[in-house]
């Protein structure tokens, strides 16, 4: 839809993605399903990276790689209408949500077919009720007002919000898990604990309780500690039709870990304790429970999407100056124009 | 007689919520009775009782909140309780709001309203009185609308809450609430000549002298409007001078049309806000007049605006630190001296 069309619908009127629906659809098991998402996440941080290192992409990207597990885990139980609120660790919840690694890639190369025309690149896309900042903490507001704004149009609609662990120093997480529990929003934070925050150890920014935190402002809390797809599949499960029924609010912690460099280069970690960690790395574990041929029939299909979406992300041509333009200077869109 | 700036927004928000169930009032303190600290949202929680929402003292939250409810497809109005509060929302502004239409390739809209009661001239203090829009000034996605006593302001917040899609920060000013509305009738505003531009901001004209007549084009918004009619009544009647006052409401974007034309005729500028003037309003205003203004222009222009120091309780202070009337009258005596003065052929 072009931009002049859109301005005439008053309400929102994004294409509604439905990640459930697509995900009952995917053929095979849910081993392999989950394998193959997981795979796809895996591979395109890979070659993402790789692309960098080649001078190919600017800026900075923050790569997933380890913690696949919680975003099939938790995405894959949502709906149409449902809406997610990402950070800056957010490709991997993308392609479980989107599944569109080509609009995904085109982004990430700033090409005015990616999934914002370019305008947003790693840490700033929107896709049919999947939107993501790059400000810690910054969208745990907007997350909780869009469960609101579901909630008084009367849709049993959850929103769910991607924090980490370094984020809970943030105090608008606090309003929020406040507000959040006096309005009975139906919001999921699903706070992704790998342990660190770019080059800061959990040990010296988090004091007390990450579950008695939300406690105190009378949210359920709960955890799970697991790199296991299916564990942390089943698990969110309930949580989620939890959230959907009950309509309160819920955090969840996922303890984790972040096997690749916090962004591009970074990585002040002990290597031993790096290394012990590659013993949890998920993407293994789920592999396991596939069979051989399928899971290199899956490895084959990811690696033929992937060549295509980077290729054609490549083959595009860079946004031009017209797109540049600002709706402030446009004036204002309605009927007294 | 005519309403109160204050009556004219209420029942604005009365009419709206009435006719569109979409929006709904954020902010705290607004439960009836006590109906907000300016009383601009009294009555509200008793006839829509499921759709004003009192908050707690979560400035950032709750206008995150409301961005959130905008892009979900509701209508928002916030209210903040002192105008000062808003930089603690300022990254949910700035950061978020005000980005998210552009940034998201024009995906989705954040049409949201936060109110701002600013300014002092009422012995708030330092952090009750000050007039800070001008930081927001200059910020992407951010609209920001000013109301003043010569415009109906309850129809420009309805325009700001039902039919502008962007983020708009709707700047009231306290001292303004207890003022009756002059509104301009035909091409009239009491003794003076009008006029408004078109559009969904107006800006209104105002002239004692009738546009023909023109020593000095006085531009102001908001609080300083009616100080700027008194000080052009007190140049024609002290001096026997004419000057043309420019009231704008849309100060981002800014509205340059009238000023222009006014500074075309007029040959003079004097630019006046209530907040200290580095950086702000004036500033802008000037370095944004066209080269035919510019070239119209037969003195360097003036500003006139606060102290660059906080806002004391002392009344005595607080009125040495902001603006006044006479402050007006001596920028536009020192702009425009009775020597340099116009013919009336303008
Ligand atoms: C408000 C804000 N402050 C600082 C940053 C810079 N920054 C980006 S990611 C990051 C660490 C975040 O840690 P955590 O929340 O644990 O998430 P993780 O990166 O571990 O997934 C920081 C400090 C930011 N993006 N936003």
């Amino acid at each position: 839809m072009v931009a002049a069309e859109r301005k005439e619908q008053p309400e929102q009127n994004e294409e509604r993605i439905d990640p459930g629906a697509r995900f009952a659809q995917m053929e095979g098991a849910l081993s392999e399903k989950l394998y193959a998402q997981m795979r796809l996440i895996r591979r395109f941080e890979e070659q993402l990276l790789e692309r960098f290192d080649r001078g190919l992409l600017v800026g900075t990207t923050h790569a997933y790689i380890g913690q696949e597990a919680d975003a099939v885990g938790v995405i894959n139980h949502l709906r149409a209408g449902d809406v997610v609120f990402s950070n800056h660790r957010c490709h991997g919840h993308y392609l479980v949500w989107g599944d569109k690694p080509e609009a995904l890639a085109a982004e990430l190369m700033g090409r005015s077919g990616g999934l914002v025309g370019g305008r947003g690149g790693s840490q700033h896309i929107c896709d049919g009720g999947f939107y993501t900042n790059g400000i810690q903490g910054g969208i745990v507001p907007g997350a909780l007002g869009l469960s609101l704004a579901k909630k008084v149009r009367g849709e049993d609609a959850v929103a769910v919000v991607f924090i980490g662990d370094g984020t809970l120093g943030q105090g608008v997480l606090y309003e929020c898990l406040n507000m959040a529990s006096l309005w009975g929003a139906p919001l999921l934070i699903v706070l992704e604990d790998n342990a660190w925050a770019q080059s800061t150890p959990s040990y010296r920014e988090v004091a007390g309780s990450m579950l008695e935190r939300a406690r105190a402002f009378g949210l359920e809390a709960g955890e799970i500690e697991s790199t296991d797809a299916e564990d942390i599949y089943d698990h969110f499960g309930g949580i989620i039709e939890d959230v959907r029924q009950s309509v309160r609010p819920r955090l969840e912690v996922i303890h984790t870990y972040r096997l690749c460099h916090h962004s591009r280069s970074d990585d002040q970690r002990p290597a031993e304790e790096v290394e012990a960690r590659r013993a949890d790395d998920p993407l293994p574990k789920q592999r396991q429970r596939v069979s051989g041929q399928r899971a290199r029939a899956i490895e084959e299909a990811v690696e033929a999407r992937l060549l295509k979406a980077f290729e054609a992300a490549e083959a595009q041509a860079q946004p031009s100056i017209e797109q540049l333009d600002d709706p402030l200077l446009r004036g204002m869109p309605g009927p007294h124009t | 007689m005519s309403q109160t700036v204050l009556e004219s927004l209420n029942q604005a928000l009365h009419r709206m919520m009435q006719a569109d169930e979409r929006v709904h009032l954020i902010g705290e303190d607004l439960l009836d009775p006590y109906g907000g600290a300016f009383k601009v949202s009294r009555g509200l929680s008793t006839a829509f009782e499921d759709r004003v929402w009192t908050t707690p003292i979560s400035e950032a939250g709750f206008v995150g909140v409301a961005i959130g409810m905008a892009m979900g497809g509701l209508l928002p109005v916030v209210e903040i309780m002192f105008g000062d509060f808003v930089l603690l929302a300022a990254d949910q502004l700035i950061n978020h709001g005000a980005k998210y239409s552009w940034m998201y390739n024009e995906k989705v809209d954040v049409p949201l309203v936060v109110r701002l009661p600013m300014g002092g001239r009422r012995g708030y203090g330092p952090t009750h009185s000050q007039t800070l829009e001008k930081h927001f000034l200059g910020a992407p996605g951010l609209a920001i609308v000013a109301t003043n006593p010569f415009v109906d302001s309850g129809r420009l917040l309805e325009t700001a809450t039902l039919y502008d899609r962007r983020p708009v920060l709707f700047v009231e000013n306290k001292k303004m609430y207890a003022r009756r509305q002059r509104l301009i009738d035909q091409g009239r505003c009491e003794s003076m000549a009008a006029r408004v531009s078109a559009g969904p901001y107006p800006t209104v004209s105002l002239s004692f002298g009738g546009f023909e007549m023109a020593d000095v084009t006085l531009v102001a918004y908001g609080g300083m409007a009616e100080l700027a009619v008194e000080a052009a009544e007190r140049l024609l009647i002290e001096d026997e001078r004419y000057c043309e006052v420019i009231l704008p409401t849309s100060i981002q974007p800014l509205e340059m049309d009238a000023i222009a034309q006014s500074v075309a005729r007029s040959g003079h500028l004097v630019v006046a806000e209530e907040s200290p003037g580095a950086g702000g309003f004036g500033a802008e205003v000037i370095s944004a007049l066209p080269a035919a203004a510019w070239a119209a222009l037969r003195a360097q222009p003036q500003r006139v605006s606060a102290l660059n120091v906080p806002i004391a309780n002392s009344p005595a202070l607080e009125a040495a630190t902001l603006p006044d009337v006479d402050d007006l009258l001596n920028a536009m005596r020192r702009v425009a001296p009775a020597s340099s003065s116009r013919s009336a052929t303008g």
